[in-house]
């Protein structure tokens, strides 16, 4: 079927909200009842809805994609009664960077640079999932140093997200002061990253074959100072936030979803822990060395707002235990695999042998070849469930490279969370849905 | 518009200062973050790479307020006419950095969906290589962009110049340095 | 902790073909005609949630390797099933052709799968029938061409001393 009758039979029309006027009856009742979406719930009749709306007082009024809310390029269209939601629609795309075109064109090595920029708030887990994938088809073995070093730099970097999330939210919720207390505790974390990989953001360190470098002199010392600053620093925002009676005012009951409409939209996360179910994959699918270390998945009760603060909150703990037992059980060895295929010799030999030279230039241009395979690979990020289904023809370059990206399966929970709310609420409930438009459009 | 017209006496000379001091010490800029480098803007703002000290920490929500457009982030096609409408919408005198290497040059994605560029969008003042940069690159792009600013002159933007008000033709050269073609530098043409 | 393991192949009867996948995963091939009422019986054997669904493009690498009694096609539909209580995955794959690339959609069974498909269907033109709002979601509204097929270039602006042909 040629293009033309492809782009005539489905209905390639606009991508914003309609007019109520216009929507076909089956889509309105998808969006009011919200309960059709669900495999099996009890049937809603429409009209039960309480909300209340005259036929032409509804307006649609579109939110971004810039607005000062610092989640960046995300638009949604919202239908408004008054001050309320009724429907709405979040649009995406501002971001496309075609990442995943680009992926099938750079090599192995490389694929960890284009990986990173997608959830540019946690670049080191895309590159954990990244490497996992891969080195799942080759079929190489981690040395325990190189393992555990991943799970401390992931767990830290899980902290310079949360800690972000909730400078961001603060400053959603108009505590600015978060805001700046925030961003003084990532830069701790970000001159540790600046040590060891070389830079802030978008590292490049995680690589197929185990991590670019050693952990530098010293490190136990400072990651010791991170570990023992921030759950001080947690607790006087805990105190700032949670029982301060506006802050509760505006979360609290805001933004509920149950637990069958978070599974049946296929949220992850702190989203799916908030509404009740304790699923971590870092618990229940172990992967790197989350079998051997001791923490808690923090659950909430009710599944609205506060409850996913809340559960951020606690995870900063977890993850600051978790790397204080990463510092005490950290093994010697090697920090990537020994696997002439896939780790290119030591800096120092390059000058001194030319076999070596040779190596490491075939490394770094033509990369290794992978076996012909597929596989699905997936970890726990800050946001969720981070997958990588990988798929390898034989060559040095990737076939099909798609990551599941937990922010973009997490906004279709938007429509739901936002009905009935004010827009104040809306502004609340994506802040805590915290969509990373980086890894959404990919 | 502006004082153009006047030839510079003592009096207008120092007014022109006055404005130009006023204008620099006190640029607002407009939120425009879209990708990592909007992290970095954020670390800029905040307590360790104060931009307050500059006068810019206010960064106004409405365009209508605000005098520098930070593009921050790669520009993907369907951002850009939202991009170039938001520019429109504010008012003169404005600048733009042009902040990391996406928004520069399209940065390491070189592909279908990525403006190869802001440039090619909007006219930009000051260009801050880096990916993400950090927020000292930034900090120093800013100074480098009230430089521009305490040079140039008071008037409105002229179509071929930047917001800063200078005329790139006319600049001093250094000697040795090679003019570009006319029309400037294009590396390679759009598809 | 997590109830005992079961066979995603025996639930699913014999409408897949069963084969083994990297590192133990289970993978099931199964034909477009019997697609849904096979994912259906896995949601109703546990597998509550669709962790992924993605397409893929084998124009290039036409002859992957397949269980017999799969015929390859051009496209592939890749699904990915994760059961919570059992801590088990599953992955789906149904073969496509370039011809005909219509798909049930799995939106009322998982209604998460609306982004993904769209998706889909934005980067490779798979079309998925069911859908509520079968649009574009990544690229702009009035884009022609699905970016993601293997015959799409990347479009790549010629840049200024790269020398070097070939993709980048």
């Amino acid at each position: 079927m040629s293009d033309e009758d492809l782009k005539a039979e489905t209905s390639e029309g606009a991508q914003e909200l309609q007019e109520r006027a216009e929507t076909d009856p089956v889509v309105l009742a998808i969006e009011e009842g919200s309960l059709l979406r669900l495999s099996e719930g009890p049937l809603v009749d429409p009209g039960d809805i309480d909300v209340e709306f005259g036929e032409d007082e509804t307006m649609i009024i579109n939110m971004g994609p810039q607005h000062p809310s610092t989640h960046g390029v995300l638009r949604i269209m919202m239908e408004l009664e008054g001050e309320t939601v009724l429907r709405s629609k979040p649009i995406i795309g501002y971001l496309h960077t075609g990442m995943e075109k680009t992926g099938e064109g750079l090599t192995y090595v490389q694929g960890a640079t284009n990986v990173t920029r997608m959830d540019y708030l946690s670049p080191l887990h895309n590159e954990l999932v990244f490497s996992l994938a891969v080195e799942e088809l080759l079929g190489v073995e981690m040395p325990p140093r190189a393992t555990w070093i991943r799970m401390l730099m992931t767990e830290l970097n899980r902290i310079s997200s949360h800690v972000l999330w909730m400078a961001t939210n603060g400053m959603d919720l108009a505590s600015t002061s978060m805001m700046i207390y925030g961003f003084r505790d990532r830069e701790m974390i970000l001159s540790f990253f600046e040590k060891t990989t070389g830079l802030r953001m978008n590292h490049n360190y995680i690589r197929p074959g185990g991590v670019a470098a050693d952990l530098p002199d010293g490190w136990e010392d400072d990651v010791m100072a991170i570990v023992e600053t921030i759950p001080g620093r947690v607790d006087e925002y805990d105190e700032m936030l949670t029982g301060q009676p506006i802050f509760k005012n505006r979360t609290e009951g805001v933004g509920l979803i149950s637990p069958e409409l978070a599974i049946a939209m296929s949220a992850t996360g702190p989203i799916l822990r908030a509404s009740g179910v304790a699923w971590d994959l870092r618990r229940a699918m172990p992967y790197l060395a989350y079998g051997e270390v001791d923490f808690d998945v923090i659950v909430g009760t009710v599944g609205d707002t506060y409850d996913r603060y809340a559960v951020r909150l606690n995870e900063i703990r977890e993850s600051c235990r978790i790397v204080r037992q990463c510092v005490e059980k950290m093994p010697p060895g090697d920090y990537r695999a020994q696997d002439k295929k896939v780790t290119p010799p030591p800096r120092a030999r390059i000058d001194e042998s030319m076999e070596a030279l040779i190596h490491h230039f075939k490394i770094f241009t033509r990369g290794f070849e992978v076996p012909s395979g597929e596989v699905y690979t997936a970890i726990e990020s800050p946001r969720g469930e981070l997958g990588c289904y990988l798929v390898s023809d034989g060559s040095n370059k990737p076939y099909r490279m798609h990551i599941r990206a937990p922010s973009f399966v997490n906004l279709q929970t938007l429509p739901p969370l936002l009905r009935g709310g004010l827009i104040a609420d809306a502004i609340a409930v994506i802040s805590s849905v915290d969509p990373v438009m980086g890894e959404v459009d990919r | 518009m502006g004082l153009e017209d006047l030839n510079h006496n003592f009096l207008t000379g120092s007014l022109e200062e006055l404005v130009k001091w006023a204008r620099r010490s006190s640029v607002w800029p407009a939120t425009f973050g879209l990708a990592c480098c909007a992290i970095e803007m954020m670390a800029a703002g905040a307590a360790d790479f104060d931009l307050a000290r500059f006068g810019m920490e206010v960064f106004r929500g409405s365009p209508r307020q605000a005098d520098l457009m930070v593009v921050a982030g790669r520009v993907s096609q369907k951002m850009a006419p939202v991009l170039r409408q938001v520019y429109d919408q504010m008012v003169e005198p404005k600048w733009v950095i042009s902040m990391g290497v996406c928004a520069s040059t399209g940065g390491m994605f070189n592909n279908y969906a990525i403006v190869q560029g802001v440039d090619q969008i909007v006219p930009v003042d000051v260009y801050a290589p880096g990916c993400p940069p950090n927020p000292q690159t930034l900090i120093h792009a800013i100074l480098t962009l009230h430089e521009k600013i305490r040079l140039g002159e008071i008037t409105q933007r002229r179509p071929g110049e930047t917001g800063a008000g200078i005329d790139l033709a006319s600049e001093p050269v250094p000697s040795g340095w090679v003019a570009p073609p006319s029309g400037g530098v294009r590396l390679g043409t759009p598809r | 902790m997590a109830a005992a393991a079961v066979s995603a192949a025996e639930l699913a009867g014999v409408s897949a073909i069963a084969s083994s996948g990297v590192g133990g995963q289970e993978v099931l091939h199964v034909a477009r005609d019997r697609y849904h009422e096979v994912i259906a019986a896995l949601r109703d054997g546990g597998f509550e949630m669709c962790a992924d669904l993605c397409a893929v493009d084998y124009l290039r690498h036409f002859e992957r390797s397949l269980p017999q009694g799969v015929t390859p096609e051009r496209f592939e539909v890749v699904v990915n099933l994760l059961s919570l209580e059992r801590h088990q995955r599953v992955r789906v794959r149904v073969q496509v052709p370039d011809t005909d690339p219509v798909v049930p959609s799995l939106f009322n069974l998982y209604p998460g799968t609306e982004n993904m498909e769209r998706e889909a269907f934005d980067l490779y033109g798979v079309r998925f029938e069911g859908h509520p709002d079968h649009t574009r979601i990544l690229m702009p509204e009035d884009w022609e061409g699905h970016p993601l097929r293997k015959d799409y270039s990347v479009g790549r602006v010629p840049v200024q001393f790269k020398q070097a042909p070939g993709p980048r």
